[in-house]
């Protein structure tokens, strides 16, 4: 049933394009909110809460949406995948309860305590509620991932020779597979890039494009003095800096995640570099056309050595074909076709590369562009260092910062191409060597119910996104605010928990503090 | 008790905890139109629940994730033969969800209002959906021999394969009376937590409610009086007295001795009481309803062999010992900071306090 393996991938994808938001802006908000907490200066303090503020507030917009997608995963095991939750429910069932009792209700309940904790909690209690929604993301990720470690290399498991069902022999050997150890770094690093992407296109906006603050409309001169906009300008280089080091921690994570992948699944590489026969000494691809089945390359441009050397190290080693994987496959499983679909492998890989790559160049002229708090359409901004003449023509430039707003798309896209890339090139493996994903789906499930649930959660999540992007783009066009203050004395009015009904005495509108609705 | 009893335990630990802690939220849900007759008074009824929400529904996760890990074969048959009611379910939750989030962040108030209506129709749903859900755990499945629901000649082929179930008076009755329940609940915490004539208004509508469960108690007794199995067939199953309706008669007098209870105090401003007694009743409920087949977590209606029981749906003592481990160290720590985040916000929320922008 392939509407149901599309359903997975279109809710998985969509799910996915908010967590890493999560992960990321939970981190840069307990960051911001930590330096605001630990600077002297009160104009700087006051600068990053409200830049806190507004993180935060993206942060729990973000972070509602992956919650009600997120359920839809942990249900869509037993719905959609029943089989699949039979064989493996005492390795995936544990590894889902212990990620929800560990770390879920420590992200949702302290979330909420931390967004309406301002004016209740002491300070640095309330500082700590967002480091723990920061630590239980991570938390997530890493139990999470350790399920998908699982479906990579399966390790930590028995079979039992009655049922054939997989029994789990060891929760630390699970959550301390190699795949994990090369995948969790990878998968963060990414994450940091995606929140990155977004902190700069939100900053550099408003910074240069987008409505000035009401105290600085007017003059150039007011917009540079004023307060607000020299937080925009912080907010956009705090996300510059982020993606830029999240694209160098991708690198180099992905490297050793390619060459713990070669090992375990070498098909999954072989696939990515559309490597049909087994080579020493082989070259990576730059470009290749293939057929239209995407059995045989017809043309393609290498670099000699290269792909050797990424997959193991050394430029003269051997890395093992498609067609001899097949055979070798077809031997130890029996008959079948155990390739990949061989462009989608070959696509993705590169795709992911590339739009990573160049979402951290961007990050990286935009840092280089705003050094030292200039103004990047200056042309002292732009001058070659040593030379008077212009790197960027002013055009370009101008054009480039009304561009800047749309730049989390690059690394939200280079985050699915690599997932996609992940998931599809260990097909048709579920989990790998174990048991095929045609064999992993509910034997029940009609046809007529899988397309129903996949026009209703493409509906609804279409809709989702609209809305989502609508309140984003209207949180960051507002003014900062404060976030609501602690107030010296308890407020009179609050401490009324008297029994009996006097609703009388709770009509009168005394002069209390505002604080923000929810 | 061995660990099955022990993990059967905690699973309805985590039906009881979301059916009673959401149960509020989806009430306030559907109240905060009722109670609050401006932008700011429908505020202060939200932001009641605004910190509480997304915690409480961890229990939904909870519920759901400790079942896969401790009894992997009732998920599984559990989730895929109620397919597309599940899927009603969880778009209804990213409905409510999301409105309830992203209500308070917007100034426009269309926006706002918009988000009320869409938070309010939601979590109706849920809740409706959910209480006809709970009649089909009692009834079961047709399950067969694989622990699937297969598609059958007539209505339950196809997309009706898994809506069927839903299509039977006790189903009807279990989304009226979760409703109403919710209502209640929703009333009684709404009372408790805020002034002014939000508080008025909440306690008007849990005298409204309170009627109301006196009815469905009565509906229930009269069942068992006439020796009808319909309406509250879980409850009395859990009483062992199905069969003389002697138990219904109990139960429901029960159902309806509280909501006077509850209707009691809530008039005599004892609001904590009240919310009290309404939590302890739908609690009950829940535990009746799971506990209704005994041993059978999930009834076969095609085959009493083809059904799961507690042993026969658990995962190997391994993977239970597993969690455990990590049971004994998460859910009590887990418990108490809820109740510490529920202490930390335990002030009323008054309307005249809630700012538009």
């Amino acid at each position: 049933m392939d509407i149901t393996r599309l359903q997975f991938a279109v809710v998985t994808i969509y799910h996915y394009l908010f967590v890493p938001l999560s992960i990321s802006l939970a981190s840069l908000t307990a960051g911001l909110q930590t330096t605001s907490v630990l600077t002297r200066d009160p104009e700087r303090a006051q600068r990053l809460r409200r830049s806190t503020m507004l993180v935060g507030k993206l942060l729990l917009v973000t972070f509602a949406v992956g919650v009600v997608t997120g359920l839809v995963q942990e249900f869509q095991f037993g719905m959609g995948w029943s089989a699949f939750a039979r064989f493996y429910g005492d390795v995936f069932g544990p590894t889902l309860a212990i990620e929800g009792m560990l770390a879920f209700f420590l992200e949702a309940t302290f979330l909420g305590l931390w967004f309406f904790g301002w004016d209740r909690l002491p300070r640095l209690v309330h500082l700590a509620t967002i480091w723990i929604v920061a630590v239980g993301t991570l938390i997530s990720a890493y139990i999470i991932l350790g399920a998908n470690s699982f479906m990579q290399h399966p390790v930590a498991y028995q079979l039992d020779p009655t049922t054939g069902r997989a029994h789990l022999s060891s929760f630390a050997e699970l959550m301390t597979n190699p795949v994990l150890f090369a995948t969790f770094p990878h998968t963060i690093a990414g994450a940091a890039m995606l929140g990155g992407a977004l902190l700069l296109s939100i900053g550099s906006w408003r910074r240069w494009i987008g409505p000035a603050p009401a105290g600085a409309a007017g003059s150039p001169e007011a917009r540079n003095a004023d307060p607000d906009q020299r937080a925009f300008a912080g907010i956009a280089r705090l996300g510059a800096w982020t993606t830029v080091a999240g694209g160098l921690a991708t690198a180099l994570t992905g490297d050793v995640l390619g060459k713990v992948m070669t090992s375990v699944q070498p098909m999954k590489m072989a696939a990515a570099e559309a490597l049909y026969t087994t080579t020493t000494g082989a070259p990576f691809s730059l470009l290749t056309i293939g057929n239209l089945d995407g059995s045989r390359p017809i043309f393609s441009l290498d670099i000699p050595y290269l792909l050797s050397f990424l997959a193991t190290g050394e430029f003269d080693s051997t890395v093992k074909g498609i067609d001899d994987l097949q055979a070798q496959y077809s031997q130890q499983f029996g008959p079948g076709d155990y390739a990949p679909m061989i462009p989608l492998a070959y696509w993705s890989f590169r795709a992911m590369i590339t739009i990573g790559l160049l979402s951290a160049l961007i990050a990286g002229v935009y840092l280089w562009l705003t050094r030292k708090g200039l103004d990047p359409r200056e042309p002292k901004a732009s001058a070659l260092p040593f030379m008077s003449q212009r790197l960027f023509p002013r055009p370009l430039v101008q054009l480039s910062l009304r561009m800047l707003p749309t730049l989390p798309l690059l690394p939200a896209a280079a985050g699915t191409a690599g997932w996609v890339f992940t998931e599809t090139a260990r097909q048709p493996w579920l989990a790998f060597g174990l048991t095929l994903t045609k064999d992993g789906i509910s034997p029940g499930l009609t046809a007529a119910e899988a397309w129903f649930s996949l026009a209703a959660f493409t509906a609804v999540y279409g809709v989702l996104a609209v809305v989502w992007l609508r309140l984003v783009k209207h949180l960051v066009a507002q003014d900062l605010a404060d976030p609501p203050a602690r107030p010296a004395v308890p407020l009179p009015h609050e401490d009324d928990d008297g029994e009996g009904v006097n609703p009388d005495r709770d009509h009168g509108h005394s002069a209390q503090p505002v604080i923000p609705a929810y | 008790m061995d660990l099955v009893t022990v993990w059967f335990a905690i699973v309805v630990l985590c039906w009881v905890l979301f059916f009673t802690l959401e149960g509020f939220d989806f009430g306030v849900g559907v109240l905060a139109p009722l109670v609050g007759r401006d932008e700011h008074e429908r505020g202060a009824a939200l932001k009641t629940i605004g910190p509480f929400w997304d915690g409480n529904e961890v229990w939904l996760v909870a519920a759901i994730g400790v079942t896969y890990a401790a009894f992997p074969a009732w998920y599984a048959a559990l989730l895929s033969g109620t397919y597309l009611p599940m899927v009603g379910v969880l778009l209804l939750l990213a409905g409510r969800g999301v409105a309830l989030e992203f209500r308070g962040k917007h100034s426009d108030p269309r926006w706002r209002r918009r988000c009320e209506v869409v938070l309010a129709l939601c979590s109706a749903g849920i809740v409706a959906l959910w209480g006809a859900l709970l009649s089909v755990f009692v009834r079961g499945l047709a399950l067969g021999a694989d622990g699937e629901v297969v598609s059958q000649p007539g209505l339950a082929a196809g997309l009706g394969r898994t809506v069927a179930p839903l299509f039977t008076v006790e189903a009807a009755f279990g989304a009226v009376a979760a409703l109403v329940l919710s209502v209640l609940l929703g009333a009684t915490f709404l009372a408790l937590r805020t002034t002014g004539p939000v508080r008025l208004r909440a306690h008007r509508v849990a005298a409204g409610a309170a009627a109301g469960v006196v009815a469905l108690g009565a509906a229930v007794a009269v069942a068992g009086l006439t020796g009808a199995t319909l309406a509250g067939g879980a409850i009395g199953a859990s009483t062992g007295a199905t069969s003389t309706g002697l138990g219904l008669l109990v139960v429901g007098a029960l159902v309806a001795a509280a909501a006077v209870v509850v209707a009691v105090a809530t008039r005599l401003g004892r609001e904590g009481a009240a919310f009290a007694v309404v939590s302890l009743l739908v609690a009950g409920v829940v535990v009746a309803v799971l506990l209704a087949n005994g041993d059978v977590v999930l009834p076969s209606t095609l085959d009493p062999a083809a059904s799961l029981t507690r042993e026969s749906a658990a995962a190997t003592p391994a993977a239970l010992g597993l969690i455990t481990a990590f049971g004994a160290v998460a859910v009590p720590g887990v418990v108490v900071y809820q109740v510490w985040s529920y202490w930390v916000f335990r002030r009323r929320v008054a309307s005249e306090r809630i700012a538009t922008a």
